[in-house]
């Protein structure tokens, strides 16, 4: 009879394992998917507008021009300037993203005419005082988070695959988890929300108005983060997407740093 | 004009007729300055409150090959202070920008270094001193810059045409020596005095977390060795003293987690003995504090200057801390405060730095500096009653 007991206890754990299993492979399998379909852009320049409001609705407006680039076997090279505020006009931001290590990061303050190596492990901090932190605007490299499959839910009349992302490196992320919300057609993100380290609802992103660009390449023009906790909003209002426009690795070196503008 | 000179600003027309515009845009921005001084004048002439307005303008255009034109003039009105009223071409450059090269050709600024408190290396721009004694404001200087990016690293080649003389505060200003530095009696070693070309080269390269430099410079010295004369109405004055010297560089920055590591390291021939002289430090950054979006910042560097003679400096041994508090809000708003603390005579500075803005387009800056315990072989002996506050509105358009 023991032995019996012992063998149902076998099969209900090693169901329950093999369930959770398979929740992780096939989060990852959605994240991976994900990830293809939005690589393969090769290079990109935008230009992003940044709304920030406070709790009573009072607005401050940045803008920011962005460049990317996608590297063979590593982490995407990216350039972000500032064109307002004006007094830091001119400051750039130059990322090379890692698959797994702490990504590398240098700080261009055009009074001075100086390059800084930054510490990227700031990453939960505010990216210039709005709502959206680093490690948010960072690029998203699968190895960087493990995978859990939630589900399926109807959101804004399209079927969504919910999967459950946790950061792998735990100690500087500034959450426990994230939940996300895909299109089961694109494997478009159209919602995230974002918990605290302890476990409380922090934000929610909401992203919208999607464009098709090269045939393949889907970006949203809206992101909206609302934070649940202090009652701040950023909206990123996202323009001039243009792909494949020639950038080298050398548009994302310390010497472009330098003369961006 | 020399014959470099000439052929420079020949190239500069030249490269400038040959492009067609793309895109141009004027900034700049008025800063209103007011100071107050917490101690009586210890010099005849000087006032104990001064004011003064700047302008800064850029002209920006850009071309369709993605090369640039950039102008940069700046003028300051001061009221007292007749040496910091002043003008300069702070930029006037032409940059050519091919695939994995780029060259600058006119008035530019070049920085050099890691180290937050003193900057040891930074050569290529004479410092505008009536401008702010921490030795980070600099005038423009004429230049031709080729800088090659390559795999194996950024090789940066300087040829600096003409020497641009350091400003120093006229009778009536505040912070000075108590005999007036004459500007207008400058000496050099070379016989071209500020028509002698320059020469520097610098490798710079990123290996991992590592970033450094590796400079040589060949020329006229930035910092004068100040003597003292009689001038024509029979005053004591300084005369400041320009030898020609051969400095290296070195320059670190290391990132550790949330530590950076940076460092300095000369070596200069030519001025008094040679002499060489490091700084060196870390700052290690808490995010995120008390639960809210503000970081602050601890700094703590060191620097030993084994210079010695007539060529001085207040920081020969001395251990430098600072905390940098940054409050991540709309507004920017950041406080940093430094100590400077002299080992041998247990001399301080104490400066604290607050700015924040106000809307999209205004930012107020404070900065008082306090000078404490001067011994009197200490450079900052003359400084001892010039304790001060400063307040500074900027309008950007």
């Amino acid at each position: 009879m023991k032995i019996f007991l012992l063998i149902i206890v076998n099969i209900v754990l090693s169901c329950i394992s093999c369930f959770a299993d398979n929740a992780a492979d096939r989060g990852l399998e959605i994240a991976v998917e994900a990830d293809r379909r939005a690589s393969g852009y090769g290079d990109f320049t935008a230009q992003m507008q940044m709304i920030l409001r406070n709790r009573k609705g009072r607005e401050s407006h940045r803008q920011i021009e962005v460049s990317g680039m996608e590297t063979a076997d590593d982490g995407d090279l990216s350039l972000t300037l500032f064109n307002t505020p004006r007094d830091i006009k001119g400051t750039a931001l130059l990322t090379h993203a890692h698959k797994t290590e702490d990504d590398d990061q240098w700080l261009y303050l055009p009074a001075l005419k100086r390059v800084k190596r930054i510490s990227s492990r700031n990453k939960s901090g505010a990216f210039m005082g709005s709502e959206f932190s680093y490690e948010d605007l960072g690029s998203r490299e699968i190895e960087k988070y493990t995978y859990k499959y939630m589900g399926e839910e109807n959101l804004n009349n399209m079927q969504c695959f919910v999967i459950e992302l946790s950061p792998n490196d735990k100690k500087n992320s500034g959450y426990s988890r994230i939940i996300s919300w895909l299109d089961r057609k694109e494997y478009r993100t159209w919602k995230e929300e974002y918990y605290d380290k302890k476990n409380r609802l922090l934000k929610t992103l909401t992203l919208t108005d999607y464009k098709l660009y090269i045939q393949t390449i889907w970006r949203a023009h809206t992101m909206k983060m609302a934070n649940h906790q202090n009652g701040k909003e950023t909206d990123l209002i996202w323009s001039n997407f243009t792909f494949r426009t020639g950038l080298s690795e050398n548009d994302f070196n310390k010497n472009s740093l330098k003369r961006a503008k | 004009m020399t014959l470099t000179s000439k052929y420079l600003f020949a190239f500069f027309v030249f490269a400038l007729s040959a492009q067609s515009a793309a895109a141009s845009e004027l900034t700049g921005s008025v800063s209103l300055e007011g100071s107050l001084f917490f101690h009586g004048a210890q010099y005849a002439g000087q006032n104990d409150h001064d004011a003064s307005i700047a302008l800064n303008c850029e002209y920006y255009q850009e071309f369709a090959t993605g090369s640039s034109f950039t102008a940069a003039p700046f003028i300051r009105l001061d009221r007292y202070d007749s040496q910091r009223t002043h003008a300069d071409l702070r930029e006037l450059n032409y940059l050519h920008l091919a695939d994995d090269w780029e060259m600058k050709i006119g008035i530019s600024k070049v920085f050099w270094g890691a180290t937050e408190f003193v900057h040891l290396i930074d050569i290529i721009n004479q410092t505008d001193l009536v401008e702010d004694i921490n030795g980070e404001e600099k005038l423009g200087q004429p230049m031709l810059h080729l800088s090659l990016s390559r795999v194996w690293g950024v090789l940066d080649g300087f040829i600096l045409p003409f020497f641009r003389e350091r400003t120093f505060p006229g009778r009536k200003g505040r912070l000075r020596f108590p005999l007036i530095v004459d500007t207008d009696k400058a000496v050099y070693e070379s016989g071209a005095a500020e028509y002698h070309t320059d020469f520097a080269l610098r490798y710079s390269q990123t290996i991992g977390d590592l970033d450094f430099g590796l400079s040589q410079f060949i020329g006229t010295t930035r910092e004068p060795t100040l003597l003292k004369k009689t001038n024509s109405s029979g005053d004591d004055v300084l005369s400041p003293f320009y030898p020609q010297i051969k400095q290296t560089g070195l320059d670190l920055q290391l990132v550790a987690g949330n530590w950076l590591w940076k460092g300095e390291a000369l070596y200069r021939h030519g001025q008094g003995h040679d002499f060489s002289a490091a700084t060196f430090g870390f700052e290690y950054t808490f995010y995120n504090i008390f639960g809210s979006s503000t970081d602050l910042g601890l700094l703590g560097e060191y620097i030993s200057d084994g210079r010695d003679g007539e060529l001085q400096t207040p920081y020969d041994n001395d251990m430098m801390s600072g905390l940098r508090w940054t409050l991540n809000d709309v507004d920017g708003s950041e406080l940093l405060a430094g100590l400077a603390r002299d080992i041998n005579s247990s001399s301080m500075l104490f400066s604290l730095e607050g700015s924040r803005r106000f809307g999209e387009r205004i930012k107020l800056k404070i900065n008082a500096v306090f000078f404490q315990k001067m011994p009197e072989k200490d450079p900052f002996f003359a400084l001892q009653n010039d304790d001060f506050i400063k307040i500074e509105a900027i309008f950007y358009f």
